[in-house]
């Protein structure tokens, strides 16, 4: 997928990182001043470097600004979308160091340096993501607007599934638990209950729901095939 | 929303110390609550202290035989833990019961604790609101009060406590381990949540700048290794609670030798139903003695016209898992 050369006028590529650090980007553990509040007047924006979709991009945003405003706004990707802004929907959902996130309630200023993978980094050049050739082999949408999220977290959901995560309606968690490589509860042995339950942090308000617990049931099944 | 500060703390001790800098100051840990109570105006930090870099995310054993689990952990991996599902299964359940799996991953065991009210008067800065602004009233009694409080609730304010784990970790005998102006400390959950009374602005007893380190879970027992949590909400997911349980039990000869009860979504706290609880020890588990016992423990419940539908509710939820419990098999998931 292609990205902006130039990223809003937000960030400055350009701009050299300050030699001297502010204290809100120091990762390092010097102590810092006792007695802070000397400090009269506190930065509110920071330079921060994100990791998207493989590419490291240094942008200097306002401490308010979501991930999900620093992707679509000041980076220009703008497949991940804001339906509630509040958690509630899952159309913001991406893979922060490889899990699923509504990217609305992450600061982007928090997530400095960790991968990030949006919907626009699924896939591998021109060949889809499994899970993205599954939602087209099943048209499993009908506007599309909850789909990257959807895929995303479906994504996302696979993987926890084959960690042996369990789910609300795994039969008995104790049952599943993981014991050496007996592993109960790996993607293939999903069924439409456990992907209803697993993905119920997406809401599709075309009700194309029918297509696409279809959709993530052959993407597991794909993926346990490979 | 206020434009704030942000500060990465990495220790318990620079956390203590930067939110002490402003009064304004808040912690912040997964930010699935905070965050969006500042996108509405419910909160307005001047200063935001990331304590995810300063807490363990670990699970570790203790001495004693228990496990302690660090405020960082994520709702998502402790649900997952193999010594969590195997030995407190009510905790795993309760859990995977809550918010959705994007949210688990990003919520933590002490945000997940110090979460706020969902009351809709609470979470509307144009309404009244005790909690949200002391003295300015509480629309709810005679308003939308479906989902809050039947149990300990004052003329100030009838929120309940939103969280799944919260329930759970009281029927556990969880104790919580706080860093503030004194030193480290430790007390019992059931000391951590307080009723709303007369200072519904306090959810927990905590002071100002305190900061939840851990949470620790007393040796596993049969009667803890027998323990499930059962949910009933509006959807089949993905929904907060209208009234949860967590129950514990360990029978021998067919009689109850202990037995632990706690509801959630009745109070202002996870409501241990120790009344409940005596009632049962030494008795059979059946419908009926479940249902008697759970009715001694609601007989101080103070329902309004729209959430008296939630004792019986409580007592069916009690009597559902109890006797699920008794029979060995853990209650139906499909419904929890």
């Amino acid at each position: 997928m292609s990205e902006p050369a130039d990223p809003s006028a937000l960030s400055d590529p350009t701009t050299p990182r300050p030699t001297t650090p502010r204290p809100t980007n120091r990762r390092e553990t010097t102590p810092r001043p006792t007695n802070r509040r000397e400090s009269s007047r506190r930065e509110t924006s920071s330079r921060v470097r994100l990791d998207v979709n493989g590419v490291p991009r240094s942008l200097q945003l306002d401490h308010r600004t979501s991930l999900l405003d620093a992707l679509r706004n000041a980076i220009g990707l703008t497949g991940s979308k804001k339906g509630c802004d509040h958690g509630q929907c899952g159309a913001c959902t991406v893979l922060l160091d490889g899990r699923r996130v509504n990217s609305c309630l992450v600061l982007a200023v928090t997530v400095q340096d960790r991968p990030i993978t949006t919907v626009e980094g699924l896939a591998d050049g021109e060949r889809l993501h499994p899970v993205q050739q599954a939602f087209l082999d099943r048209d499993a949408f009908q506007c599309g607007y909850c789909t990257p999220g959807q895929i995303c977290s479906a994504v996302g959901m696979l993987a926890e599934a084959d960690a042996g995560w369990p789910s609300a309606v795994t039969r008995s968690v104790t049952g599943a638990v993981p014991d050496g490589a007996d592993r109960s509860t790996r993607a293939n042995d999903l069924d439409a209950a456990e992907v209803r339950e697993r993905m119920a942090g997406n809401l599709c308000r075309c009700g194309a729901y029918v297509n696409i617990v279809p959709a993530v049931l052959d993407a597991a099944l794909a993926r346990a095939a490979r | 929303m206020r434009a704030f500060g942000y500060e990465r703390a990495t220790d318990r001790e620079g956390a203590l110390d930067a939110v002490t800098s402003s009064p304004d100051a808040a912690y912040l840990a997964g930010g699935t609550n905070l965050v969006d109570l500042m996108r509405l105006g419910v909160a307005t930090p001047d200063l935001l202290v990331d304590v995810t870099g300063a807490l363990s995310n670990q699970v570790q054993a203790t001495a004693e035989g228990g496990l302690l689990i660090g405020a960082a952990v994520r709702n998502s991996d402790l649900a997952a833990d193999p010594r969590i599902r195997r030995d407190y299964p009510v905790l795993s359940q309760a859990l995977l019961a809550g918010a959705s799996g994007q949210l688990r991953n990003l919520a933590t065991v002490g945000g997940n604790l110090l979460q706020r009210p969902r009351c809709v008067y609470f979470t509307d800065p144009t309404k009244p609101c005790n909690k949200r602004r002391p003295g300015s009233g509480c629309p709810a009694r005679t308003g939308v009060h479906r989902d809050l409080a039947v149990l300990g609730a004052s003329e100030h304010c009838i929120a309940t406590h939103p969280s799944d784990m919260a329930v759970a970790l009281t029927a556990l005998d969880a104790g919580v381990h706080v860093h503030g102006a004194g030193g480290d400390r430790a007390l019992q959950l059931d000391e951590l949540y307080r009723l709303s009374g007369d200072d519904p602005s306090r959810d927990t007893t905590l002071e100002p700048g305190d900061l939840v380190t851990a949470v620790e879970l007393p040796p596993a027992t049969a009667l803890l290794r027998r323990s499930a949590y059962r949910k009933a909400r509006d959807r089949a997911s993905y929904a907060f609670a209208l009234g949860s349980v967590a129950a514990a039990l360990d029978i021998a000869d067919g009689r109850v030798r202990d037995v632990r009860l706690a509801f959630g979504a009745l109070a202002h706290r996870p409501w241990r139903a120790r009344r409940a609880e005596d009632a049962l020890r030494g008795g059979r588990v059946t419908d009926g003695t479940v249902a008697a016992a759970v009715d001694v423990e609601l007989a101080a419940a103070d329902p309004l016209p729209g959430n008296a539908f939630k004792l019986p509710l409580a007592r069916n939820l009690a009597v559902a898992t109890l006797t699920a419990l008794a029979a060995g098999a853990e209650p139906d998931a499909g419904t929890r």
